[in-house]
C-alpha cells in the first residue's frame, strides 16, 4: 500500500527532515510512526499526501509513483487517502454532518447516497445523534471523532493519522486508537504518527521509529504490559 | 467531558449492524474505492454544487448587506457613467439623423441673373443623373419665407431692394458618394450663373465626426472604469478568500479540485457584477425619467418631435450581462492569483 524508496526531504534553508528512508506497509497492515517532534513524522505523512515532494527517492501509494503525479492529479490522490489531523481541521461554519459530507460533496456523490454514508460513518464513531450540531460545541474527543468520520466517509483503503490523540486524555486516546484498529480489522491500511509510547506498546503493532530524519526502528515494541489489550 | 463520552459508547453498542455495514464495504478490496460514482451522479452533483455555490455565495452577500451594497454601488456607478454617456451620444446621434435624410446643396445665383436663364439652368441640372430634384426659390419667395419665419417683416419692408439672391435647392441622388458630391459642387461653382455653393450637410458631417470622437472617448473611459471595477471586485474577492482560508485548506486536503475551490468565489464576483449592472440600469432609467419631460419641452419649443430614448431592452440586458461578466472576470483574476498561495501545511 505504501512504499518509501530511499526518500530524502531537505527543506529550503538546509534542514534535512528525512534521510534516505525506506519502508513498506502492506495492504491491510497497521503501523505506528514514532519519534520526537522534529524527527520527521509530519514530513513523512506530508510526502504521502503530496503536501510536500521528496528531494530524493520515490514514494509509492497503492503502486503509484507519486513523483509521476502532476499537481492537477493531487486531488485524485487525496480522495483515496483518509487523513486525521491532530487539530481536527474541522470547519466551524457548518454542522457536523456537513463537515463529514465534504469529501463526498467534492467527489460528487448523490445527496441521498452521501447522506447514507455520512450517517453510517457518524454511527461508526458514535456521533449519530450530533450530526446537526456545530463541531465547536463538541468536546475535543468528539471533534476528533468527527475528523475520523470525515476521513473514512468515502471508504479509503489507506488511513493516515497525525498525532490523533495529541490533545486527549488516556481514556479518550485508547478509544480513538480502538476505532483505528476497527478500521484496520476490516482491511484498511492504517499508519498513525504518535509519540504516545505507552499506548502504542499496548496495541502490539508494528512501529516505525524515526530519529533525526532516519528510520532507526522497525518492528513490534516489546515488553508491553501484559494486562492491557485494546 | 464525561457526559460527552457516553453517547458514542451507546451508539456503537446499539447500532451494530449499520456500523458493520461501513466496515464491510470498506473491506470490499482493491478498486472498491476507485470509482464509486456514476457519470450521471457526477453530472447532477456538479450541477448541484453550482446551485449550492450560487445560493451560498448570494446568502453570504446578503448576510453582510451594508458591505455588499457598497460594492454594488461602486459597480453601479462605474457602469452607469459610461452607459449614461453612451445613451446621451445615442440621442444626439438620432437628433443629427433627423436632419440627415436629404442632404441638400443650396446654390446661390447671381443677383442679376435673368429668370429665363435660371429656369433653363434648372432644367439642365434636373436632367443630370446625379440629381434627384431641383427647386427654384425666387428672391421674392425667399423674402416672403424669411419675413414669416424671422419675425422681422417690418424691418425688411424698409429696404428698397430685395437683398436675397435667387436660389436653386438641389437634392442629389440618394446613392451619391461624398466624393462625387463634392465634385458636383466644384462643377456648379464653375458655372457663370453661380455665386456660391453651400452644402447643407457640412455641419451634419462635422457633428458626426465629433460624435465619433466622443464615442471613442466614452469607450476609453468605459475601458478605464471597467479596469477599475475589475480591481474593486478583485480586492473584495481577495478579502473573502482570506476570510475563508481554513475552508480552502480543508477542501484541498480532502481532495477538492481547484475548480471546486474556485466556484463559490466566481459566483460571488458574478453576483457583485450582476447586482451592480441592475442598479446601474435602474439609475439610468431614473435619470431618463427625470429628463424626459424637460427635454420634450425643449424639443417642442423648436417644433421638434424629438424624444429621449433609453438603452432599450437589448442595451439594458447588455449592461447587466456586462456587469456580471466583469464581476466574474474580476473574481477569476483574484482567485487565480491568490488561491495557489493557500496550500495545506
Amino acid at each position: 500500500m505504501i512504499r518509501f524508496d530511499q526518500v530524502s526531504k531537505r527543506y529550503p534553508g538546509g534542514h534535512e527532515a528525512l534521510n534516505r528512508v525506506s519502508f513498506e506497509l502492506a495492504d491491510a497492515e497497521m503501523a505506528f510512526l514514532t519519534g520526537h517532534s522534529g524527527a520527521g513524522k509530519s514530513s513523512l505523512l506530508k510526502l504521502m499526501m503530496l503536501m510536500e515532494r521528496p528531494t530524493q527517492g520515490q514514494v509509492f501509494i497503492n503502486g503509484q509513483n507519486l513523483n509521476r503525479l502532476s499537481s492537477r492529479q493531487i486531488p485524485q490522490l487525496r480522495r483515496h487517502i483518509g487523513v486525521v489531523f491532530q487539530n481536527h481541521q474541522l470547519l466551524f461554519d457548518r454542522s457536523v454532518y456537513d463537515n463529514v459530507a465534504l469529501p463526498l460533496v467534492i467527489e460528487g456523490y448523490h445527496p441521498k447516497e452521501a447522506g447514507r454514508r455520512v450517517r453510517a460513518a457518524l454511527d461508526k464513531v458514535g456521533l449519530l445523534g450530533k450530526e446537526k450540531q456545530n463541531p465547536i460545541v463538541l468536546s475535543g474527543g468528539e471533534q476528533q471523532r468527527v475528523g475520523i468520520a470525515r476521513a473514512v466517509v468515502n471508504k479509503p483503503r489507506l488511513l493516515l493519522a497525525d498525532e490523533p490523540t495529541g490533545n486527549l486524555d488516556p481514556a479518550l486516546s485508547a478509544e480513538i486508537m480502538s476505532l483505528f484498529q476497527q478500521f484496520n480489522d476490516v482491511g484498511v491500511s492504517v499508519l498513525i504518527a504518535s509519540h504516545d509510547i505507552a499506548l502504542i506498546k499496548r496495541l502490539k503493532k508494528r512501529v516505525l521509529g524515526l530519529s533525526k530524519g532516519e528510520l532507526v526502528h522497525d518492528g513490534v515494541l516489546q515488553h508491553a504490559p501484559s494486562t492491557a489489550t485494546a | 467531558m464525561r457526559q460527552a463520552q457516553r453517547p458514542p459508547k451507546q451508539g456503537r453498542g446499539a447500532s451494530r449492524t449499520p456500523s458493520e455495514s461501513v466496515s464491510t464495504s470498506v473491506a470490499k478490496g482493491p478498486g472498491a474505492s476507485a470509482h464509486k460514482t456514476g457519470l450521471n451522479d457526477r453530472w447532477s452533483s456538479y450541477l448541484a454544487h453550482h446551485r449550492h455555490s450560487a445560493k451560498d455565495s448570494m446568502s453570504r452577500l446578503l448576510a453582510a448587506p451594508l458591505q455588499s451594497l457598497m460594492t454594488w454601488l461602486v459597480m453601479a456607478v462605474a457602469l452607469a457613467l459610461p452607459a449614461t454617456l453612451f445613451t446621451s451620444l445615442d440621442n444626439v446621434q438620432s437628433l443629427g439623423q433627423s436632419w440627415d435624410g436629404a442632404p441638400q446643396i443650396s446654390v446661390f445665383l447671381n443677383v442679376r441673373a435673368r429668370e429665363q436663364a435660371i429656369l433653363s439652368f434648372q432644367q439642365k441640372l434636373k436632367a443630370s443623373e446625379q440629381v434627384a430634384d431641383v427647386v427654384y426659390v425666387s428672391p421674392e419667395q425667399a423674402l416672403r419665407e424669411f419675413e414669416q419665419s424671422s419675425g422681422m417683416g417690418n424691418a425688411l419692408q424698409t429696404l428698397d431692394v430685395n437683398p436675397l439672391p435667387p436660389t436653386l435647392m438641389i437634392i442629389p441622388a440618394a446613392d451619391l458618394s461624398p466624393a462625387s458630391l463634392s465634385q458636383m459642387g466644384e462643377q456648379l461653382k464653375a458655372e457663370a450663373l453661380v455665386d456660391e455653393v453651400v452644402f447643407d450637410r457640412a455641419w451634419v458631417d462635422r457633428l458626426h465626426q465629433i460624435l465619433a470622437l466622443a464615442e471613442q472617448l466614452v469607450l476609453g473611459l468605459g475601458g478605464l472604469l471597467a479596469i477599475g471595477v475589475l480591481l474593486v471586485i478583485g480586492n473584495t474577492i481577495r478579502l473573502s478568500i482570506e476570510s475563508r482560508r481554513d475552508e480552502i485548506v480543508v477542501i484541498k486536503l480532502v481532495g477538492g479540485t481547484d475548480a471546486f475551490v474556485r466556484r463559490p468565489f466566481l459566483y460571488t464576483g458574478f453576483w457583485y457584477g450582476l447586482g451592480g449592472g441592475v442598479i446601474a440600469l435602474l439609475l439610468l432609467q431614473l435619470m431618463l425619467m427625470l429628463l424626459t419631460a424637460p427635454v420634450s419641452h425643449l424639443a417642442a419649443s423648436y417644433q421638434s418631435e424629438f424624444r429621449l430614448t433609453g438603452l432599450g431592452v437589448d442595451g439594458g440586458l447588455f449592461l447587466v450581462v456586462l456587469g456580471a461578466a466583469i464581476g466574474w472576470l474580476g473574481a477569476w483574476l483574484a482567485v487565480s492569483r491568490h488561491l495557489d498561495d493557500i496550500e495545506p501545511t
